[in-house]
């Protein structure tokens, strides 16, 4: 036995728990447009205020703000918003289809839109993206077919991961998409590597990487981030702050003490923080970032402080450990709803065209779904061959891998 | 050809790649301006410039996951880890992600890293310095696991290992950096200035990965093994009074079980020996399938001689290690029962 005294051990507590009233009064926001627009090259010393504010444009009211405004024309506006609505119907469609057994797994980005869709739009269609698993606006921004998504989802004859992935773990070269690992971290340095080899061949494309904010707390983070400021590689790390890693509030990975933005200034590259649900806000963070890196600057760090709407995945039930309504009121609000709102306040948008434009998003996934259903399903239909399970293990098939494949009888 | 010892021949190697392919980049810790803590990259920054041959942070697992995207992106990076005790920290990279890419992601994408890294005892080095982690390795699938034994082989594997496009965890036995060993510290230090396995080309050659090699020639039974074993294993079989054929893996994965299983077949009599802890080692493996494929051929059990089953202890180094005497007494104990 030891004794037991509480005196000074901190074991962090998340704001409320279920059961409890969520209140995010004295969350500190900066105003929307309150932060001027630094030069690109600037020295990350000055770029505290940065990593310590909340770069915003959009106000609650819909109303763009400051020298962040990248002043998008209307069109680009209206592609994000469609972007941002099909990555969302596509996300309830295929979480449905998971509840109904037809496939094992599903993870939405409720929320979250905004963060994929804005970046993939912010950077040039060479440049590499490095994922994590909660990203999946990016190929639909960088206008993947849903119906290539739905057949991996679906472990059918159709998926490009050919039956060895579980659903939402995508791949997608011809989209400069890197394989989603599944462990979590891995591939924020090697999007430096990446990174590190287009600078050594002289090449403009950067890379950009995402990471949750609890995998800050992994070697990985820390390799990356030493790694890319050592090589000044030419490469985005983005920290998608959605507050929650499955039940863990961002206070475990050291939320609390600093912003994860603030984590950047450290390894002397910029540390911007940005309002993840302001469409406009993170297009501009991300365009500064990328023009700094392909300027011969480096890195920066992008904290996109944002919130997770749903659950972490199909497994776990959100209401076990946190209040039902926090998402409803996020103070920072939905990413969906606030960019519908700009666009209204614009003149550029109705309510009646969104409906119009929902509706045919709808038709579309539940089309493209038939399709994908059709050819199979993780129980059902067409499954790639049994016999390509022994596939690329290697370049080619060594003997013992033959031995055990004609063992099997395929 | 010129006289090369098995420092010479892994440098030598790197510095044929890089002079044939701009794609090839070497870093590691200590490897750029200073050449290694072995001298095995020594003098190739000076030839080939800062950018194609440098140091890198002290993170193993940041090292591996800069060469996995660089691979990714048109690379052939060559890593080199230290001292093998050391590859732990970056073992999630090569585990779940260099070994898995190809197969993960449908074929679209992979890794053609080699990773080079100094191994076993017999040197002093205590428990974080001679260790012979290769089972650890060879029990992942997708990734390739080498371990030479001579400066030929070794110039010839690795070049080969560098231009392969899956993998490589290239282990090199540090013991044999300077000479061959026989397994008896108290023999005067051997140089491969003398061994004909120390006359190298200059220029660019391979030796394919997953071919064995018969470096004694015997019929009444066959010693299987790789690394600093091969030689103590060959002056224990010179000693033996029998017969005794030596293979030399050379490659463990993919191993060539086509060639052991030729030769055990004809000896109907094997010992497998290596420096590595005995228990889950890579010599359970290799008598496992010997097992499965010469059974009916075999005149006595197969037995190992192997590191014991604890951390590598410093003071009592050669009490640890598998040396000749061990490999003698085995060796008479499956010819005579």
């Amino acid at each position: 036995m030891v004794p037991h005294s509480a005196k000074n051990l901190n074991v962090p507590a998340p704001r409320h728990r279920p059961g409890e009233k969520p209140e995010f009064d004295d969350l500190d926001i900066s105003n929307a447009g309150a932060l001027p627009r630094p030069h690109v090259m600037s020295d990350p010393k000055e770029l505290f205020p940065f990593a310590n504010g909340i770069i915003r444009v959009l106000d609650m009211k819909g109303q763009a703000h400051g020298e962040w405004d990248p002043k998008l024309d209307p069109e680009v506006l209206r592609q994000g918003l469609r972007d941002m609505l099909t990555t969302r119907i596509y996300d309830d469609r295929m979480q449905n289809m998971q509840r109904v057994g037809k496939m094992s797994f599903y993870m939405k980005s409720r929320g979250e839109e905004a963060v994929a869709v804005a970046q993939a739009m912010a950077l040039d269609k060479d440049d590499m993206l490095f994922p994590s698993y909660r990203q999946q606006g990016l190929l639909i921004s960088r206008g993947r077919d849903l119906l290539d998504m739905m057949n991996h989802c679906l472990s059918n004859a159709g998926d490009n991961c050919k039956g060895r992935q579980l659903p939402i773990m995508y791949t997608w070269k011809e989209g400069n998409f890197f394989s989603i690992s599944g462990n979590l971290g891995t591939q924020f340095c090697q999007a430096v590597g990446w990174a590190v080899a287009s600078s050594y061949k002289g090449e403009d494309a950067i890379a950009s990487t995402w990471i949750g904010e609890g995998t800050t707390a992994t070697a990985d983070f820390h390799h990356g981030m030493t790694f890319a400021a050592v090589y000044d590689a030419p490469v985005l790390l983005n920290v998608v702050n959605n507050q929650w890693a499955i039940s863990s509030f961002q206070g475990f990975a050291g939320g609390e003490k600093a912003t994860f933005a603030s984590r950047g200034i450290g390894y002397g590259m910029p540390g911007l923080r940005v309002d993840g649900n302001d469409f406009l806000a993170v297009y501009a963070v991300t365009k500064w970032a990328a023009e700094r890196a392909r300027n011969g600057g480096g890195p920066t760090l992008i904290e996109l402080f944002t919130y997770r709407a749903d659950a972490h995945s199909t497994s776990d039930d959100p209401t076990k450990y946190r209040p039902e309504d926090e998402a409803r009121v996020w103070p920072l609000g939905d990413p969906v709803e606030r960019l519908k709102g700009h666009l209204i306040e614009i003149g550029e948008w109705s309510e009646e065209r969104h409906t119009q434009a929902m509706a045919e998003i709808t038709s579309l996934v539940t089309q493209k779904y038939k399709q994908a259903e059709a050819l199979g399903t993780l129980n059902t239909g067409e499954r790639p061959p049994v016999s390509s399970m022994f596939e690329d293990v290697f370049e080619e098939m060594p003997d013992n891998l033959r031995r055990q494949r004609q063992q099997l009888g395929v | 050809m010129a006289k090369m010892n098995m420092v010479q021949a892994i440098n030598s190697a790197q510095d044929v790649m890089l002079e044939k392919d701009n794609s090839v980049v070497i870093f590691g810790e200590d490897v750029g301006y200073f050449g290694g803590v072995f001298n095995c990259t020594e003098g190739l920054q000076k030839k080939h410039g800062l950018q194609r041959v440098f140091d890198t942070p002290i993170a193993e697992g940041g090292i591996i996951a800069m060469a996995i995207g660089m691979g990714v992106n048109e690379m052939r990076p060559v890593a080199e880890i230290q001292f093998s005790d050391y590859i732990y920290p970056a073992f999630d990279q090569i585990l779940s992600e260099a070994s898995r890419l190809r197969y993960r992601s449908g074929g679209e994408y992979w890794a053609p890293i080699t990773v080079r890294t100094p191994c076993g005892g017999g040197i002093r080095g205590g428990q974080t310095h001679s260790q012979s982690p290769e089972g650890i390795f060879t029990h992942v699938s997708g990734i390739k696991t080498i371990m030479p034994s001579n400066p030929y082989d070794a110039k010839g594997l690795l070049i080969s290992a560098i231009e392969d496009n899956d993998p490589v965890v290239f282990f090199e036995p540090k013991r044999l950096y300077n000479g061959p060993f026989y397994g008896d510290p108290k023999d005067p230090p051997q140089a491969w200035e003398k061994h004909e396995l120390g006359e190298v080309p200059e220029g660019h050659y391979t030796i394919p990965i997953g071919k064995a090699n018969t470096v004694r020639k015997g019929t009444q039974m066959t010693i299987v093994t790789y690394g600093t074993m091969v030689h103590v294993s060959t002056a224990a079989a010179e000693l033996s009074g029998y017969d005794v054929e030596v293979i030399d893996l050379r490659t463990l994965i993919p191993m060539d079980l086509e060639h052991i299983v030729e030769s055990v077949t004809r000896t109907g009599r094997c010992l497998v020996v290596h420096e590595a802890t005995k228990t889950g080692g890579f010599g359970a493996e290799i008598l496992s399938q010997i097992q499965e494929e010469c059974f009916w051929a075999l005149e006595a059990p197969i037995e190992r001689v192997a590191g014991w089953d604890l951390p590598y202890p410093h003071a009592f180094e050669w009490e640890y290690f598998p040396g000749k005497a061990r490999v003698l007494d085995a060796i008479k104990h499956v010819m005579e029962g």
